[in-house]
């Protein structure tokens, strides 16, 4: 069971509060008429996967209903940061996970 | 190594007080260049190898396995074979598989343990009903058997199932696929391996490929990088077929390549072993569980995948709980029974639920990936078209749909209705 800080509500919470949307910081292209459907399958589908280190949104779902970024390992499950959308994840965020 | 099982060979086995068995296959060491290089020795990889051998006489081949053979999730799942898909290219593929499950054992001259006791797939709600109603009748227009059955005929089917009309998530019926079944995992990993080394295929296990090497002015694929016995050795290999589940991303990542794929534990359980209650394989999207009792007696229980990325092979706690209360809810009798052994494997989910087999962009690179929560059921009809499409180097028809540019095209087989829960 993950243990998650959420930046909204100031606290530790059980997973069971919260749904992980997926890898964060993809961007919706600016003018999607204009990609190819290269460029468009990548944007839709593609997904680094990594063994290690993942930045992803988790969305707060029977809590404040916010969403926000979360750095975890996939290997060790560690929260390494949580930081607001927006943040950037070398920025001083608001809190370090516990 | 015992040339070929028979009951002749139990026999004169037993003359010699059962001491002169040999060894099913032989882990080598690898030679410094293959024809084709198969990335995984889970049972796609072996089959693969095996028909690679069989069908195209393709036999200077080597399976790279980083861990032990069946080690990884042809050793974890939870052994359920059925074909009752509903897209037409899914349909095709899983019931041509389910073929070859049915004469698996006499080709491989290896008891896989194939038993067709049927598969069940609950409807809890009007909804899943329409949508049972309508993959049965997709099914029967691909030949493939099935039936939409009536809460009192499930109940004569499994009568432990509370079909009771007062639940919080009442029966309200099922499809019913006869053929369907189960087999024994570890059996089909030996089996293939065993086939797949009689015919000449070297199988190397600990053998860890770190990483994918180009040809620098082709730009094609030259070789693989393997840490073997703590050295790193170069395999030449102008093919090389990738079969790794769980660790697709990671290994495509050392061609520099990415895939429409993330990685999430999928975990199951096993009960202590009870006296034979449950002669069927049970499924329900809506409670979300699965459950069919092994030959040995205890209840294999399928949980959901976990709702985030992950390679820890255990799966989270709050999908125990969860699985617990869905097969407490069909079966009030197990709710009393206790769990022996939980465990996870990393499954590797494509949004369409559908796998990735074929060439990647890198030439003489191939994936066979994307079985998600699924890949156990296809591995003989996976290994039969992978071979087909790595000898003659374009697409099986079973397999050209679901090359990896579906999801530059558009063309994906959306598949989550039938591959939702059920694995």
């Amino acid at each position: 069971m993950l243990r998650i800080y959420c930046p909204y509500c100031e606290s530790v919470r059980d997973e069971d509060e919260f749904h992980c949307v997926g890898e964060a910081h993809i961007n919706r292209p600016a003018n999607p008429e204009e990609l190819s459907d290269q460029e468009w399958g990548e944007y839709l589908h593609f997904r680094t996967n990594p063994r290690g280190e993942h930045r992803e949104i988790w969305h707060h779902t029977v809590g404040c209903r916010q969403h926000f970024n979360v750095l975890r390992d996939t290997e060790t499950y560690e929260i390494r940061r949580v930081y607001r959308i927006g943040d950037e994840l070398n920025a001083d965020a608001d809190a370090d996970a516990d | 190594m015992t040339k070929r099982y028979s009951f002749l060979q139990i026999v004169h086995q037993a003359l010699n007080h059962h001491e002169g068995w040999k060894p099913a296959w032989n882990s080598v060491e690898p030679r410094d260049a293959y024809d084709v290089v198969i990335v995984g020795g889970g049972g796609h990889g072996l089959a693969t190898a095996y028909y690679l051998a069989k069908n195209h006489g393709i036999t200077n081949v080597a399976v790279l396995e980083k861990g032990w053979i069946g080690g990884g999730n042809t050793g974890r799942n939870t052994t359920i074979v059925r074909s009752n898909y509903l897209r037409d290219e899914a349909a095709h593929l899983y019931e041509f598989a389910l073929k070859l499950w049915e004469g698996l054992s006499a080709d491989l001259n290896f008891n896989v343990m194939f038993s067709q006791r049927g598969v069940l797939n609950l409807g809890h709600s009007l909804q899943d009903m329409r949508d049972i109603e309508r993959r049965v009748n997709a099914n029967r227009l691909n030949g493939i058997d099935g039936q939409v059955l009536a809460p009192a005929d499930i109940q004569k089917i499994v009568p432990l199932l509370d079909c009771s009309p007062r639940k919080r998530y009442p029966v309200l019926g099922a499809s019913w696929q006869p053929r369907g079944g189960i087999a024994r995992h570890d059996a089909v990993a030996w089996g293939y391996a065993r086939g797949a080394d009689r015919l000449g295929v070297d199988i190397v296990e600990h053998a860890r490929v770190v990483d994918i090497t180009l040809d620098p002015s082709t730009k094609a694929t030259d070789g693989v990088l393997v840490e073997h016995e703590r050295e790193l050795k170069f395999i030449k290999a102008p093919k090389v077929a990738c079969v790794t589940a769980g660790n697709s991303g990671v290994v495509a990542a050392l061609a520099g390549l990415k895939l429409p794929i993330e990685s999430r534990p999928l975990q199951a359980f096993v009960s202590e072993p009870l006296k034979p209650c449950l002669d069927t394989v049970v499924m329900s999207n809506a409670v979300h569980g699965y459950l069919s009792q092994s030959d040995k007696g205890d209840l294999v229980i399928g949980a959901g995948v976990d709702g985030y990325n992950g390679y820890g092979q255990r799966g989270s706690f709050e999908i125990i709980e969860e699985t617990a209360k869905a097969i407490c809810e069909l079966f009030p009798a197990f709710s009393r029974v206790r769990m022996n052994r939980q465990w996870g494997g990393i499954v590797d989910i494509c949004p369409d639920a559908c796998p990735i087999i074929g060439p990647m962009p890198v030439p003489g690179l191939y994936f066979n990936c994307g079985w998600g929560t699924g890949g156990f059921k296809a591995t003989p009809g996976s290994g039969y078209v992978f071979a087909h499409t790595l000898a003659e180097e374009k697409p099986h028809p079973l397999a050209a749909p679901f090359g990896v540019e579906r999801f530059h095209t558009g063309a994906v087989i959306d598949e989550h209705g039938a591959a939702g829960v059920a694995h």
